[in-house]
């Protein structure tokens, strides 16, 4: 699907979006009528330090709009700029702004979903898509940490090795699967039926934890995450109380 | 109440392993480890490729004092694998995140790490994006999140990404922060756009001093465990506030570098404009020295 479809599909009762560059902004209405903004980046390009700030303003203006209405994520990037001068002004700290943008718009009362609809990869993926109360996908996206090529290089395996392995687990190889899998992605929508019903769908759940481990443990992708994480926990309370009463 | 135990150790952050700069950095003593090495949970990913496990995959978490407050703390391995995050060892890091925010306590993550490990790059990456929101919900609860970064492997990747949701960083001259590595920058865009091998290029695109001077990091310490926990401890002293007013700061502050600095070819040309008199000097000044050049530094208090 075409972003322009997809635009479409989602806001049949109207949008006011613009993509600048590789920058996408504005409004939509949802059907019950309630207004969602919508932003993302698109094209397949890399999130840089230009990117990143412009989107995290856009965050930041919605927020102190006090709207608290829905914010709609579309991604469809690369990985994060690689290059010279976006480490030399300190890229990490634009992404993580972005990221910490999306996130404390959500715990201000803003619904934050994640609509991945082409790929997206590293830094920008985490930056976006997984800064997100809920991420969803287009069938066809192509998450990724590092493509299998740049992989083969890193573990010295040649990529027929890389693609045997990727056969008995989720938990390395790129794809769309096996995100899903390890809990990254809540759900893979339906691109042969009406995209607004699923996006309202969405909106519905409850707000709250982050169940991305729950979700790949019940999935199989990521087994131990989230029991490890809960022992961590419980070790570090019992152990709390018992320095208390020591 | 437990009686403070000074810790005097000396050692070389960037020489030690994870478990001498956790003994160096809490007070003498207070260390308790969960889900240790003894337990063995081990990666059950790193078989597929034939490598070796190790015990406590590369990270320890636990409990102990800073200067007599209790403190959760997680250290990163960068000897093994890297230092990177794969499904367990960002699963402790998240654990040991969520149980700050039970207990009310601060936490400091000893980064030393490569990012995302690639035989597990799945879970690695979900790892990082949910330590980043439970590091978020913790800062929203008042905790402060403080990270050290001094190690061999540096802090980068997904690394560098949960470092710049942290409160405070603390950064030696050795420590080294970046998205990309060296060798990445290189492997795509060619040798014309970033040489690896040319240290010096590394060193003062990404490392320590460049990134205290441009407020990506909040204090600069030598390459010594009693000055990681001296800057801890003041670290801890401050609370920082996580809410739309500080990112709203920082919003101001990173545009503001860009304006500043978004033409400069090179880290010396940045440091020029922050009026050091002599920048290509600026990697030879001991921490002194440094110091009082980098008086005008841009820095971000309130905006981070």
């Amino acid at each position: 699907m075409t972003l322009d479809d997809i635009l479409a599909s989602l806001f049949p009762n109207g949008s006011r979006i613009e993509t600048t560059g590789a920058m996408i902004s504005g409004q939509a209405i949802l059907p019950d009528g309630g207004p969602i903004h919508v932003l993302g980046i698109t094209q397949g390009q890399p999130l840089g330090v230009d990117e990143a700030i412009v989107l995290a303003g856009r965050v930041i203006e919605i927020v102190k709009s006090g709207d608290r209405t829905p914010i709609l994520v579309l991604v469809d990037s690369a990985s994060q700029r690689m290059s010279k001068r976006d480490e030399l002004l300190g890229l990490s700290e634009y992404l993580s702004h972005l990221a910490k943008a999306l996130l404390l718009a959500e715990a201000e009362g803003h619904r934050t979903v994640g609509l991945l609809y082409g790929g997206s990869a590293a830094g920008a993926f985490i930056a976006t898509a997984l800064a997100t109360g809920t991420l969803v996908a287009l069938p066809g996206a192509q998450p990724a940490v590092m493509d299998l090529p740049s992989m083969a290089r890193v573990t010295k395996l040649s990529i027929d090795v890389l693609k045997a392995k990727a056969e008995a687990t989720p938990v390395f190889a790129p794809g769309l699967d096996n995100m899903v899998m390890t809990g990254g992605i809540h759900v893979v929508w339906d691109n042969n039926a009406p995209l607004a019903p699923q996006l309202a769908a969405v909106l519905q759940r409850p707000q709250g934890q982050d169940d991305r481990g729950r979700l790949g443990a019940e999935r199989g992708g990521r087994r131990k995450a989230a029991e490890i994480a809960d022992r961590v926990v419980a070790l570090a309370t019992v152990s709390h109380q018992d320095a208390q009463h020591g | 109440m437990t009686e403070v135990a000074a810790n005097n150790i000396s050692l070389s952050w960037y020489e030690a392993s994870a478990r001498q700069r956790i003994d160096a950095l809490v007070d003498s003593g207070s260390f308790a480890e969960f889900i240790g090495p003894e337990l063995r949970e081990m990666s059950p990913h790193l078989a597929i490729f034939d490598l070796p496990e190790q015990f406590d995959d590369g990270i320890v978490v636990g409990r102990g004092r800073l200067d007599g407050s209790p403190v959760l703390v997680a250290t990163q391995e960068g000897r093994f694998m890297g230092g990177a995050f794969g499904e367990i060892h960002g699963a402790k890091l998240t654990g040991l995140l969520r149980a700050a925010l039970a207990l009310k306590q601060d936490i400091l993550i000893l980064f030393d790490t490569g990012g995302v490990r690639l035989q597990e790059a799945n879970a690695g990456e979900l790892a990082i994006a949910e330590i980043m929101r439970a590091i978020i919900e913790a800062r929203c609860a008042g905790l402060n999140v403080v990270g050290l970064i001094g190690g061999r492997a540096g802090c980068y990747g997904g690394g560098s990404l949960i470092a710049g949701t942290c409160s405070r960083l603390i950064i030696s001259e050795q420590g080294r922060l970046s998205v990309s590595g060296p060798e990445v920058i290189e492997t795509n865009k060619g040798i014309e756009e970033f040489d690896s091998r040319d240290r010096a290029l590394v060193w003062r695109t990404m490392g320590g001093k460049h990134r205290y001077l441009i407020g990506g990091a909040d204090a600069f310490v030598d390459d010594e465990a009693l000055a990681f926990r001296g800057a801890a401890i003041d670290a801890l002293r401050d609370g920082r506030r996580c809410d739309m007013a500080v990112l709203e700061a920082e919003q101001a502050r990173l545009e503001r570098r860009l304006q500043r600095f978004g033409e400069a070819e090179d880290a010396v040309d940045i440091w020029r404009t922050l009026g050091i008199a002599d920048p290509s000097d600026v990697p030879a000044l001991p921490t002194g020295a440094f110091l009082r050049a980098a008086n005008d530094r841009e820095n971000a208090d309130d905006a981070r």
